[in-house]
């Protein structure tokens, strides 16, 4: 007997009980659906996370901090030497910028409208390593740094405030900040808070007119040459500060470093986890699926005990007989698997269609189906079907054909 | 040829044995038409079974064409009844939900024939069923049933044809055909072998043996047949 009459005998037999047929393929197409799905909800939403992440990656913070051990050293002021330090490029060939910040918040006002903004003083750099845009103007430059220029930058929270939702509105204008007076140069695009309502001057302007002078800096930010050189840079920056602030316990610093690119690393393993957490339990659903049909196609033997006793009457081997009901359920299971795997792939597009109208959150978040988790689901369903189909296929194959016959 | 040669068959139902054959010889030439006759439960089923390679016996030997057919592998049985038997049954027994002429396809499937559809559609025709070919089976008479039954039993040229009661469900019109149909067939050169109860059918056949009990009872050659008449 050729495969093609195995396959329309079986097609017969499954059209012949459509609507048992299709319920036991929707326990496979459900099955399939949902490891699908899950699985491209997870990638969807490691890959816009990462997305967002991805820029910051090789960025390093030091902060002032208190050591880790009972009774250990107090945390020391960053200063401007210390930032001097680490862009010496003889200390690190790992480390390809060095942007020192410091912050605090404080009034910010027109003659209408006052709001308490985060003031920062960096230096031009600062867009770029935060990722950021501009919406309107422009950002200051290096030059504005050096001479301590009396401009400012604001956040889209702080200018639509104080000056109405057109962020060009802003510019030109002066803005009180501390009883200060400096001219806005420009307004950023959102990034959503707390990073929406800052102001963002020369690091000098921000220490001569808001934080009272000194030489202090609240944070320094190490960009490292690529994401893969954090663990070097971050080794340089600790040796070389604690070479500086003349630490001998590595542990007792007064200082603290951090990288977002250990937390990605985290991050990323955990949703990893949690993706193939939920496929699993959603494989639990393809397992009773599996069951759905092992049960339907033993009922579909024993009905068609007599039919089976027909047909080895007229010539039918154990082999062919094991074909039919073999193909029987892999075409169930395999039809089942490939409307699953339509349905996954389509709620997937549709998640990534209506996902945007959700918030800006989910602006990026696409839920993204992989071939993997298509091939293997698909190659699942099969196996379902020879595994499930194997043992009825068996007992229809091994009836005596004068059993089979008598069979009421 | 057909030889049977001491052949017994004993049913075990669970710790109970029920002998349905003992010691039953049999010879049976080409073209021979064979009535097989006697009560009810005295073996012409099982008979049957083992003459059509369905069963085989508990002990003898039974001689297909000089092939031993009693010590066969399920798979070689099934050869043996896709190239060399056709059965006929008292419940028709067509493939429900199949249309006549795939009924009647079936067995070329089984036996691998590709090109099907003309010799079932000239088997059909050979029992004036053209008009059917897409019917199914439960739009047909039982006559129609039948007859599409001995079109199947036909299309792989047998040498053999079995046929229980072949007229045990019909009225006596379908039956006069069906027997009719039987005999033009054995003219035509092929062994039927009939199983029935009723005399007047066994008077059609040209041999008629009477069992009882699981065995011969009779082996009678009888001078001419009678013809049948609706
Ligand atoms: N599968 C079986 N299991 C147990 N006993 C069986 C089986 N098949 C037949 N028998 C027994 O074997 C004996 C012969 O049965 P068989 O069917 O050959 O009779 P028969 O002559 O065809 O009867 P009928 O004219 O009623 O069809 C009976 O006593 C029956 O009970
Ligand atoms: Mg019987």
């Amino acid at each position: 007997m050729n495969l093609q009459e195995a396959v329309r005998i079986a097609l017969r037999g499954l059209r012949a009980n459509r609507l048992r047929s299709v319920l036991t393929m929707l326990g496979i197409i459900i099955g399939v659906a949902a490891v699908i799905l899950l699985v491209a909800i997870g990638n969807g939403v490691q890959s816009s996370v990462n997305e967002k992440i991805q820029p910051l990656a090789n960025l390093i913070t030091i902060v002032p901090s208190a050591g880790n051990v009972p009774g250990g050293a107090p945390p020391k002021d960053l200063v401007d030497a210390d930032v001097a330090a680490l862009q010496e490029p003889a200390m690190s060939h790992d480390i390809a910028a060095v942007i020192p910040a410091t912050s605090g918040k404080a009034l910010t006002e027109t003659d209408s409208y006052r709001f308490r903004a985060t003031v920062i003083g960096s230096t031009d750099r600062w867009l770029d390593l935060n990722n950021g845009d501009m919406a309107a103007g422009s950002f200051f430059d290096d030059a504005q740094v050096r001479s301590t220029a009396r401009v400012v930058v604001l956040g889209p929270s702080v200018a639509s405030y104080l000056f109405g939702n057109d962020p060009a509105a802003a510019l030109s204008h002066t803005v009180r900040i501390n009883r200060q007076t400096f001219r806005v140069i420009g307004v950023m695009q959102s990034v959503g808070e707390p990073g929406d309502s800052v102001a963002v001057m020369p690091l000098n302007t921000a220490r001569r007119y808001i934080f009272g002078g000194g030489d202090k800096v609240n944070q320094i930010i190490v960009q490292a040459s690529q994401a893969s050189a954090v663990p070097a840079a971050e080794d340089d920056v600790i040796r070389v500060l604690s070479d500086r602030h003349k630490i001998k316990d590595t542990a007792n610093r007064d200082f603290e470093v951090q990288s977002l690119r250990s937390r990605l690393d985290t991050f990323n393993q955990i949703l990893r986890i949690l993706t193939l957490f939920t496929a699993a339990v959603a494989a639990i659903s393809l397992f009773v699926g599996a069951i759905g049909v092992l049960n339907i196609m033993l009922v579909s033997v024993t009905e068609r005990t007599r039919e089976i006793g027909i047909r080895k009457a007229i010539g039918a081997t154990r082999r062919a007989i094991l074909e039919q009901f073999l193909i029987e359920s892999l075409v169930l299971a395999g039809l089942g698997g490939f409307i699953g795997i339509g349905v996954g792939v389509g709620l997937s597009i549709l998640g990534s269609i209506l996902a945007p109208a959700l918030g800006p959150t989910f602006a990026t978040f696409a839920p993204a189906v992989t071939i993997p988790s298509v091939v293997l689901s698909f190659a699942i369903s099969l196996v379902i079907g020879l595994v499930a189909g194997g043992y009825p296929a068996n007992r229809a194959a091994r009836l005596r054909p004068i059993e089979a016959l008598r069979y009421q | 040829m057909i030889q049977l040669e001491n052949v017994s068959k004993v049913y075990r139902m669970g710790k109970v044995e029920v002998p349905a054959l003992s010691g039953v010889d049999l010879t049976i030439d080409d073209g021979e038409l064979v009535a097989i006759m006697g009560p009810s439960g005295s073996g012409k089923t099982t008979l049957m079974n083992i003459l059509g390679c369905l069963d085989v016996p508990t002990s003898g030997r039974y001689l297909l064409d000089g092939t031993d057919a009693s010590r066969l592998s399920d798979n070689r049985l099934a050869k043996i009844r896709s190239r060399k038997i056709g059965f006929i049954f008292q419940s028709f027994n067509l493939v429900a939900r199949t249309s006549a002429v795939r009924n009647v396809e079936l067995p070329l499937v089984y036996a691998g024939v590709h090109a099907r559809r003309n010799p079932a559609r000239h088997a059909l025709a050979q029992v004036g069923l053209s008009d059917r070919e897409k019917f199914m089976p439960n739009e047909l008479s039982g006559g129609q049933q039948q007859r599409v039954a001995i079109a199947r039993a036909l299309i792989n040229d047998p040498t053999l044809l079995l046929a229980d009661e072949p007229t045990g469900n019909l009225d006596t019109a379908s039956s006069a055909e069906i027997l009719k149909l039987l005999g033009a067939l054995n003219d035509a050169g092929r062994t039927v072998v009939i199983i029935t109860h009723e005399e007047e059918v066994a008077g059609f056949a040209k041999r008629v043996v009477r069992m009882r009990d699981g065995r011969i009872e009779s082996d009678r050659v009888q001078r001419s047949r009678t013809e049948v008449t609706a």
